[in-house]
């Protein structure tokens, strides 16, 4: 799991059977010091983030465990609003 | 996922009996402005994507979650043709009007 920054939506009407209603959401990786990393990617929303919430990432198989129908071909999915990072 | 452009088809009479009656798409990728990154993949193509369409397509053993490629050896699938995409409340792509940089 990883943290991201949301930056934009994706619009696809015609997707793979199981993925209706699923959001998908352009997703900037960020390192633990919140500076963006790599190149963006898509990622479904499983907890309606919006553009700019600095959320949680899964990546790999595992993404699709975060949906309503888990055996779908995805391969990053936001899984939580960040609302802080404490050092403690 | 990554987005990427479908350029080309891959045909391939003679291959591995697990891939037969697949459809191979030449995937190059884009960044979220629409440039391509230089990178490509050959991808399964789960939705019937057509050449100059913008695609969604997830890698690793997610390609394999779809009827088409479960127990398959397949790396790449294209999961989700793109009708339209923005970043920072910019309109990147639109399937009608391709705008942003990389817009054809």
């Amino acid at each position: 799991m990883r943290l991201g920054r949301v930056t934009g939506r994706v619009v696809a009407t015609v997707r793979a059977p199981g993925l209706e209603g699923v959001r998908m959401l352009v997703l900037q990786p960020l390192d633990e010091a919140l500076a963006p990393v790599g190149g963006t990617v898509v990622a479904c929303d499983a907890v309606q983030a919006g553009p700019g919430d600095l959320v949680t990432w899964v990546g790999g198989r595992e993404a699709a465990l975060a949906l309503e129908r888990t055996f779908v071909p995805v391969d990053a999915t936001i899984v939580g609003h960040v609302e802080s990072i404490g050092t403690s | 996922m990554l987005i990427g452009e479908v350029v080309g088809t891959v045909v391939a009479t003679r291959k591995d009996e697990k891939l037969v009656g697949l459809k191979f798409q030449v995937v190059r990728e884009v960044d979220e402005r629409n440039v391509p990154t230089g990178k490509y993949v050959v991808a399964v193509d789960a939705v019937g994507a057509g050449r100059g369409d913008r695609v969604l397509y997830a890698a690793g053993s997610s390609a394999r979650q779809t009827t088409l490629t479960d127990g398959r050896p397949a790396d790449a699938v294209i999961m989700a043709i793109v009708d339209s995409w923005d970043v920072e409340g910019e309109a990147i792509w639109s399937e009608q009007a391709p705008v942003g940089e990389g817009g054809a």
